[in-house]
């Protein structure tokens, strides 16, 4: 674990870098959950490199051959095949580029509004403080899985409608830390510093506020993206996620459900994809959280 | 205590209007069509839209169709687009399932909820404590709608028990307690279901204010006058760490009602998530209006109470 941490900071020294990470890492879920992240990703974007060469692997995710439809796990079909003979592996894999899409653009929609408006909120305080933060409280009255889905309803269920409008939903939170976090650095001796040196308010916020509010900001922004993943495919179950053919992990599920009985790898294998992408994402982001806050 | 409840009521009228804009113009403002049958439609002569039009105040400038709507929904003038009944009274009728629902599920986050919390305060650091916050790492990131199925197949094919709708159908109760107890066992699995994410919640929040608190020198004084392990931790412990659990309950309820419209549609349960669910196909844009501020308005309600006991357990509480 040291040599890892050295390898990483570049330094066995307590600069600040060293210390977090060695916090991080001295929770247990912290590695495994960072391995299973990387794997994700590699698989998502792999898939996603790979296809846009033109090379499907293990076969095409939409390629129908209703001979061999809902057959159970086997050596050719690793994963079973669907209602129309289509790999369940191959959709599972494209699913994880959809699932990691999601999860990261809606996450920085949502931590762009949130940023920007927590920190005029607790930056300049005051009605417009106020007026902030009552829209939020309002907002957070709202539940967003069913707000997402009213939304989507209306506009049409595609890729780019649901990451923006899962974004534009789940952004309080974000707002309501960085706020408070804002509210603190105001009154660091370093800010007032800069605002005595006549620094306009953009550039304090930029350069002396932000920077040091990273470390929470961060925290939300990897627990946002588990949340993101869960809504989509609740979406997709319901039929308002991304469209077919296009395979992500919630409508494998639902195109599913017609065979719960007999064919339960159509339900147990994705499910446990997203199961395990969203539990990798919370256990990280927790143990990042106690590292930010300075527990050793 | 009058003070604190006289501000906070106004806090929430303020906040209810909010709600209401919200509520009206995320649909309103949505681009779409607003017509249910599409809007080039041949077969729909102008006549019909344009009555369409004045039903729904469409031919009115926003700020007015703002205002009118919200007459409406009030006076019961606002109507279904699916069977011309006012909105309200739908949203009504599916009331007592939905806060039957959501009693249930809170009740049981929070009775698991608090015996997790204290056990994981309690041995905090060993690796069973360990352990369980993985577990309820998972109920957090359990989709709903996957672990519904799974319990689906378990108690229907292992034990063969009817688990959809409200009650069993097609059975003479003998008596009337067997009912109610018919009725319980359907309103128990799709409420421990939603609870799943609040016991995970509930536990974590405890969890961390137990642990501060079991380091003050009033436990170290019961521990010393010889009280048993169990007192100390719910007599002394748990009663000064119990207000992150209620204001807890008002941040749960937003999440349990977006769990209810997946977790009532697999259950067949007639709540307002089903309700809101069947809007949603059926572009039901009054009933999505009314429902989504109803059940703002709801939680805000939900807020206002937890809000109101934080302030009567904890008396610092009023004065923030």
């Amino acid at each position: 674990m040291r040599s890892l941490i050295t390898l990483l900071t570049g330094s066995e020294k307590n600069r600040p870098a060293s210390r977090f990470l060695r916090r991080f890492l001295s929770n247990p879920f912290a590695l495994p959950a960072v391995v299973m992240i990387l794997l994700f990703v590699l698989i998502a974007l792999g898939t996603a490199l790979l296809s846009s060469f033109g090379h499907q692997w293990p076969c095409d995710p939409n390629l129908t051959n209703l001979e061999q439809k809902l057959l159970p796990p086997s050596s050719l079909h690793w994963l079973g095949t669907d209602n129309l003979g289509r790999d369940v592996l191959s959709r599972m894999l494209h699913g994880a580029y959809i699932s990691l899409t999601v999860g990261v653009v809606a996450v920085s929609v949502s931590l762009g509004i949130g940023v920007l408006v927590g920190a005029i909120s607790g930056y300049f305080g005051g009605l417009t403080d106020q007026i902030l933060m009552r829209s939020v409280d309002a907002l957070l009255c709202f539940p967003t899985f069913f707000l997402i889905l009213t939304v989507v309803a209306i506009l049409g269920p595609s890729l780019i409608n649901i990451v923006v409008i899962i974004g534009l939903v789940s952004w309080t939170g974000t707002a309501r830390l960085v706020r408070a976090e804002f509210l603190t650095l105001r009154e660091a001796e370093y800010v007032k510093g800069a605002r005595v040196l006549g620094q306009q308010s953009w550039k304090i916020i930029m350069h002396h506020i932000l920077p040091n509010a990273a470390a929470p900001i961060l925290v939300t922004a990897v627990l946002g993206i588990p949340d993101a993943i869960l809504s989509e495919a609740g979406l997709s179950f319901l039929g308002f996620g991304v469209q077919p053919p296009q395979a992500t992990w919630g409508n494998i599920i639902a195109d599913g459900k017609t065979y719960l009985l007999y064919a339960w790898w159509l339900n147990l294998f994705p499910g446990l994809a997203i199961l395990i992408a969203s539990l990798s994402f919370y256990l990280a982001g927790d143990a990042l959280r106690e590292a930010a806050e300075g527990r050793d | 205590m009058g003070s604190f409840i006289i501000r906070r009521l106004g806090l929430s009228l303020v906040l209810l209007f909010i709600i209401s804009i919200i509520s009206f113009f995320i649909v309103t403002l949505t681009p779409g069509s607003p017509y249910p049958w599409g809007e080039l439609n041949p077969k729909i002569s102008a006549e019909v839209k344009a009555n369409f039009r004045k039903k729904f105040h469409l031919d009115r400038p926003l700020h007015e169709q703002y205002a009118l709507t919200m007459c409406d929904l009030f006076t019961g003038n606002l109507r279904s687009i699916k069977d011309d009944r006012p909105v309200m009274l739908r949203i009504m009728e599916r009331l007592p399932a939905t806060l039957a629902l959501n009693v249930t599920s809170i009740l049981i986050s929070l009775s698991f909820g608090t015996l997790l919390g204290v056990a994981a305060a309690r041995y905090a650091g060993s690796w069973q404590e360990i352990t369980g916050s993985f577990v309820t790492f998972i109920f957090i990131a359990l989709p709903g709608f996957w672990i519904s199925y799974l319990l689906a197949i378990v108690l229907v094919t292992t034990f063969g028990v009817p688990i959809l709708g409200t009650q069993s159908y097609g059975i003479d109760f003998p008596n009337p307690a067997a009912e109610w107890l018919d009725r319980l066992w359907h309103l128990l699995i799709p409420a421990t279901v939603l609870a799943l994410g609040g016991i995970a919640a509930q536990s974590r929040y405890l969890r961390a204010t137990m642990i501060g608190t079991m380091r003050e020198d009033y436990i170290r004084t019961a521990r010393s006058k010889g009280l048993r392990e169990e007192v100390v931790l719910y007599k002394h412990a748990l009663r000064n760490s119990i207000r992150p659990i209620i204001s807890g309950i008002g941040m749960l309820l937003p999440a349990l009602i977006s769990g209810a419209v997946i977790v009532e549609n697999i259950f067949a349960y007639p709540g307002m998530g089903r309700l809101g669910y069947e809007a949603v196909l059926e572009r039901d844009y009054p009933t999505l209006v009314a429902l989504n501020f109803v059940v703002a308005a709801l939680v805000l309600l939900g807020n206002l109470i937890s809000d109101i006991l934080s302030a009567a357990v904890d008396p610092r509480v009023r004065l923030e």
